[in-house]
């Protein structure tokens, strides 16, 4: 984050239908359990099946007052690697800061195609959620990498609220093992 | 989804879950319903709560929204407290029914996520489908953000229920409707005091005393009857102190019919609407920091127009740029020109004011385009636009 900055910036880069929002909001309001201010909301571009979206977090000790779309975030997600060299994902993100990619492909490889030469952190979300819960979901798994990368907010706020929110709706079962998926990407190197 | 917790009342909701929030706790009787972008986020989850029995509305599933203003008006006239949401094409289909409504003096609360209004097709935010019936005789009431959002509906319904008139609470389409925001909730017997019991003053089920609704009124009546309208909304004034002051107490926050940011002082201010007098605090902040006189007058209450309490609180800016996210074809925008209005009050004095055009169809307005707009001359030789591509 940049010297002075009060608000911490995350941009979801994802396809429509890919739980980017879902994601987004879990992030908010795992946040709102630590008392901080959130903010989360999708551009508000086309809102298509597959089509390239951004969906974007704010969370911040102090009120946010401001509803401009993140310009400057100081993470980038990236939900989908087709979308690297098709997105301006780099945008205003300097060296220091951090971007979060689901990917098989290696650090080097992410490098190349973004042009990106801060912090990359490539991580299979897909792969590890097809292992984990059966299905790919890489939307909530790679929220553990975020923590672990930013420190936002604490992972176990994270699990709880997802917990809460998930388990009448898909079962205790495999909110488990979506949170068993979390914590594997929040420990992962 | 509410993630209300018992030690606290702090959520994170969007815009349109705060308004229905807001709903559940106001319980009101009857709300027909018809869906529209972006404005279904509101009567989805209130729907959800009906279903789920923690509220007993009735809910009236219409086939337009001009049903769903009619049913309301239907609902009102028999002595229930009706609701209803809408946004755009929807505030266009049932325009013909909005002056009904306050015509026959009933307290309708509508839910606004404002749109902009076709063609072409656009689904995105700005104000011009309520501004398009800004003479319709309903109150309107503009949000910044989820909480106002909130915090309008409950204030908006005892205002229309206190003079008579209905009202709209308007939040900005998708920047607030669709944006997870804190805020903080009413206990719901805080909630329930403050609402009160609708007890209205003549209605058709009053088999004591029948009445009749929406009667012909010919010339030597019509105009008596508008003038009571007119009467009705400037009462407006004289009521809203004191339902902003229990508000207060009851939430710890204390509005007033607009918002001075860094006001008093300012040499340049800036006059505007929404979420985006959020974004431009922002852009005050940071200029002030560097040493520039600069200030925000937020519009909150649009309908009646506070003219008087307008003047004096720009009273002190020497020149002024007001920020419309609607146009007005062949002439002023509409906050531009009740700006010049209120000005014009002020003797012996000439003013710079300056008109800008911003955000039809969900066009983006950053921290940086109001800085921009700052640092301009405001001669208002022509309307200007902010972030019109068509200049670059």
């Amino acid at each position: 984050m940049k010297l002075g900055k009060k608000i911490f910036e995350i941009i979801f880069h994802a396809r429509g239908g890919q739980g980017a929002k879902t994601a987004a909001e879990l992030l908010a309001q795992a946040a709102l359990r630590e008392q901080k201010f959130i903010q989360a909301f999708p551009d508000f571009g086309p809102e298509r099946t597959g089509a390239p979206i951004q969906t974007y977090v704010r969370i911040s000790d102090e009120p946010i007052l401001t509803h401009e779309p993140v310009v400057d975030p100081d993470v980038v997600v990236i939900l989908d690697e087709t979308l690297l060299g098709i997105v301006d994902a780099t945008k205003n993100l300097d060296e220091n800061e951090s971007m979060i990619v689901n990917t098989m492909s290696d650090r080097e490889t992410v490098q190349q195609k973004t042009g990106y030469i801060g912090n990359i952190y490539p991580i299979d979300a897909t792969s590890l959620s097809v292992e984990i819960i059966g299905e790919p979901r890489p939307n909530t798994a790679i929220l553990g990498k975020l923590l672990k990368v930013s420190e936002i907010v604490k992972l176990e706020n994270l699990v709880e609220v997802f917990r809460e929110k998930y388990v009448d709706k898909i079962g205790q079962e495999k909110t488990e093992k979506n949170i068993q998926a979390i914590e594997r990407a929040y420990d992962s190197l | 989804m509410t993630n209300t917790t018992n030690k606290t009342n702090s959520v994170a909701l969007t815009g349109g879950a705060a308004a229905a929030e807001a709903l559940r706790q106001i319980n009101p009787d009857v709300m027909p319903v018809y869906p529209i972008t972006p404005q279904t986020p509101i009567i989805e989850t209130f729907a959800k709560f009906v279903a789920d029995g923690e509220a007993e509305t009735e809910m009236i599933e219409v086939e337009s929204e001009h049903s769903a203003m009619s049913a309301a008006i239907g609902a009102g006239a028999a002595g229930a407290r009706a609701v209803t949401a809408s946004s755009s094409q929807g505030i266009m289909l049932m325009a013909e029914m909005l002056p009904i409504a306050s015509g026959m003096r009933l307290p309708i609360l509508m839910l606004v996520s404002a749109r902009a209004i076709s063609a072409p097709i656009n689904i995105h935010g700005d104000h011009q489908d309520v501004m398009a019936v800004r003479d319709q005789g309903w109150i309107q009431i503009f949000s910044e953000n989820a909480q106002e959002v909130y915090d309008n509906t409950f204030i908006a319904l005892r205002l229309a229920e206190c003079v008579r008139l209905p009202a709209m609470v308007v939040m900005d389409g998708f920047q607030t409707s669709h944006s997870v925001e804190n805020l903080e909730i009413l206990e719901k017997s805080a909630a329930r005091s403050f609402i009160g019991e609708y007890i209205p003053k003549k209605y058709l089920l009053d088999f004591e005393n029948p009445v009749t609704f929406g009667p012909v009124g010919l010339p030597n009546s019509y105009f008596e009857f508008k003038r009571q309208q007119i009467e009705a909304m400037n009462r407006v004034m004289s009521e809203i102190g004191e339902i902003f002051g229990e508000f207060g107490k009851i939430s710890g926050r204390n509005y007033d019919v607009f918002e001075k940011y860094k006001l008093d002082d300012a040499e340049k201010a800036i006059v505007v609407a929404g979420s985006t007098a959020g974004t431009a605090k922002v852009a005050v902040d940071e200029l002030r920091e560097q040493g520039e006189k600069v200030g925000l007058l937020k519009i909150k209450l649009f309908r009646p127009f506070p003219y008087a309490q307008i003047t004096e609180a720009l009273k002190n800016a020497k020149s002024i740029a007001v920020l419309d996210r609607t146009v007005s074809f062949g002439s002023h925008a509409p906050l531009y020109s009740e700006i010049a209005n209120s000005l014009y009050q002020i003797p012996n004095t000439r003013y710079q004011i300056q008109s800008y055009i911003y955000g039809l169809g969900g066009r983006e307005i950053f921290k940086e385009d109001i800085k921009k707009v700052f640092k301009e001359d405001w001669n208002n030789k022509e309307i200007k636009y902010i972030g019109l591509k068509e200049n670059e």
